[in-house]
């Protein structure tokens, strides 16, 4: 089933938002080559229908919760471009105060909750965030993103069974890009349907061509609304690709590149540039206009990250414990 | 009854079980706060595996005491994310041997988190476990990890040893605004004890000592206070008076506390249930080591379990446990050493 096309403003929206994780992390790469940016640092290239097609779905109250390669999403929920590069160079100012990087990204106040590097270790927390939401009557969902190697976890299955068991509000966002690092997964799961996996547990599941946002919103809006109007939780298979790396370590013997560049063709952003021109929504310059304003965004988080402070080391030990005299 | 009578029968101490000391401190924070629930494997219609939480499923009712399926990491984890979401979740595991499947939650997140977050993300969870032997429920019921706990930065290690303890932690422990850990020491649920009629919330930050004495400190928490109180008794007959400690707080450690007695007496004896090697007793040692060298006129004794999975059989349970025995056999080495 293909989406209907969106309103103009709304169209351009989407692609803004999946060209500013394609800039963003275009530039990241770039830094981590400059030695700017060190540590695991993975790319979400390929995959940004998913997170900006999800997103959309979401209002500001509820939840998110995400994996080490989640650039993407704390973009799409609205951290900014600042605090990510800033977080990234270690800086004070980044939105972990430079104590998580790449893969720890959090914001309280976005309800953002990382940034978890444990493959599957989000799962429980978003169980226990929707828990709370149940427990204190609010309408909310709480969105948990993961990938498909989460899926060979024990913390998948007890998670999966206890959110349908309780009718949680969680909406399981599982990113199918193929490989769990370089484990393709039909080396690692005796059954590759993962639907049928969360239909086991009495969760609508359902598979969603995760290179196409209109086809990714369509559903994640679908989803988000009977999890929240309280039919328990949902399950969605986004079937993507990560073009790139799984980190900058990364020599892709377990794949050819016939096979990535296949994927390629199906690149989201061209995809929607394709679609919303057909529908007559994208005008002359509209292009160009985004990716000036992107690079500005971009060039504007690199300055700021790099005038950025470090924490002073006195600091060291702060927060370790709410109570600064905690002494162990 | 008159109004005086019935005001001094209510003030009166009770007796009463340590099981029932904690049921108490459970009702109590039910009560006081609409946030606080009790989540865990039959926590609910069973009563609790230890009995524990039994009657609190009628007066509570199933949304407030949760029983959840055999999913430590699972629960474990929706505990942390429920704390996250401005409740006030208890979460009973079995066993410390069990909590071992809720790991990676406890020490990847519940720990991490506030520091990696940079301070964003405080998680105010209370876990409650039962720890140690002596029951014959040999290697996969019965050890006693709190210490590998106590390792961790970001946690909050309690052991309530005392009546008083087990009635006036949890409060304490749920108004922190940090994950912290409860260890109740199986040996104690039938224990019968006084507890004073207003007996309530406690500090969490001080050891206490149980009992003064001039010759040598005996440093305990949890299942084995009641034996280095058992052991300064036997003392006294030889002439030897020994101050006994209680570490209640294993994270972090009241040093002040173990430094100051030590000061006081010279000497001391460790008590860790506990295997030697890499222990909480190993870290107690070095720290007065560290702060009280000059002080001491013996080496630092310590006294553990056997560095074996604990046997079933009823006396290999026995000598692989620390004992009254054992301790006063340390403390006349100690004195020996420092005569």
């Amino acid at each position: 089933m293909t989406a209907a096309p969106p309103e103009r403003d709304h169209g351009l929206h989407l692609l803004r938002e999946m060209l500013r994780i394609r800039r963003f992390e275009e530039r990241c790469a770039e830094l981590y080559g400059a030695e700017k940016i060190r540590g695991f640092l993975h790319l979400y290239i390929g995959e940004e229908a998913v997170a900006v097609g999800v997103l959309q779905a979401l209002a500001p109250e509820d939840a998110v919760v995400a994996t080490y390669r989640e650039h993407g999403h704390a973009l799409a929920r609205g951290l900014t471009a600042r605090s990510i590069m800033a977080e990234m160079f270690g800086r004070v100012e980044g939105c972990s105060r430079g104590r998580g990087g790449s893969m720890h990204l959090f914001d309280a106040a976005r309800r953002f909750y990382g940034g978890n590097a444990i493959v599957g270790g989000g799962l429980p927390l978003a169980v226990g965030l929707a828990l709370a939401d149940r427990m204190r009557g609010r309408p909310q969902v709480t969105a948990c993103f993961f990938g498909e190697g989460a899926v060979a976890e024990g913390e998948f299955h007890e998670s999966m069974n206890l959110a349908a068991l309780w009718r949680l509000p969680v909406l399981f966002c599982c990113e199918n890009n193929l490989y769990a690092m370089g484990t393709a997964l039909s080396r690692s799961e005796s059954e590759t349907d993962l639907c049928l996996k969360a239909a086991s547990y009495e969760m609508p599941a359902w598979p969603v061509d995760g290179m196409d946002v209109l086809a990714v919103e369509e559903s994640a809006r679908r989803a988000a609304l009977a999890v929240r109007t309280g039919a328990g939780p949902v399950f969605l298979e986004l079937r993507t690709y990560r073009f790139r790396a799984h980190s900058m370590y990364d020599p892709q013997l377990y794949r050819s590149k016939e096979e990535v560049e296949r994927w390629k063709q199906r690149d989201p952003l061209p995809a929607l540039e394709a679609r919303l021109a057909e529908a007559g929504l994208l005008a002359e310059g509209d292009r160009e206009a985004l990716e000036r304003e992107i690079a500005a965004e971009i060039d504007d988080a690199v300055a700021f990250a790099e005038a950025g402070q470090l924490e002073p080391v006195e600091m060291l030990e702060r927060f370790v414990l709410s109570d600064p005299r905690g002494a162990p | 009854m008159s109004e005086a009578e019935r005001v001094a029968a209510a003030a009166a101490p009770r007796r009463i079980s340590y099981r029932e000391a904690l049921r108490e401190a459970l009702r109590d924070a039910l009560s006081r706060d609409e946030r606080v629930f009790l989540m865990g494997e039959d926590v609910g219609r069973y009563g609790g595996c230890f009995g524990v939480s039994r009657g609190l499923l009628e007066e509570f009712g199933p949304e407030r005491i949760r029983d959840t399926p055999l999913s430590e990491s699972a629960f474990v984890g929706a505990g942390i994310g429920a704390a996250l979401g401005g409740m006030r979740p208890i979460v009973e595991i079995m066993t410390v041997n069990f909590s071992l499947l809720a790991l990676d939650q406890i020490v990847n997140t519940a720990a991490a988190l506030l520091h990696m977050s940079g301070g964003q993300l405080a998680v105010p969870l209370v876990i409650r476990m039962t720890t140690g032997a002596g029951r014959q429920l040999a290697a996969q019921h019965s050890h006693s990890l709190e210490g590998w706990y106590a390792h961790i930065p970001g946690l909050k290690v309690l052991a309530p040893a005392t009546h008083e303890d087990a009635r006036g932690m949890l409060w304490t422990a749920l108004e922190d605004p940090d994950p912290v850990l409860l260890f109740e020491h199986g040996a104690l649920y039938n224990v019968e004890g006084e507890l004073a009629a207003d007996a309530g919330p406690v500090p969490i930050d001080r050891a206490a000592v149980r009992r003064p004495g001039r010759d040598v400190s005996l440093i305990a928490y949890g299942g084995t206070l009641a034996k280095a109180l058992a052991a300064a008794d036997a003392l006294t007959g030889e002439g030897i008076s020994a101050e006994v400690i209680d570490l209640r707080t294993l994270r972090p450690l009241d040093t002040e506390t173990i430094l100051a007695s030590v000061a006081r007496t010279h000497r001391a004896v460790v008590v860790d249930e506990g295997w030697r090697s890499g222990s909480l007793s190993a870290e107690v040692a070095a720290r007065i080591a560290e702060g009280a060298f000059y002080e001491l006129d013996a080496p630092v004794e310590r006294v553990c379990s056997a560095e074996v999975p604990m046997p079933y059989a009823k006396h290999l349970e026995e000598v692989a446990l620390p004992q009254a025995p054992r301790i006063v056999e340390a403390v006349r080495r100690a004195l020996g050493a420092g005569a």
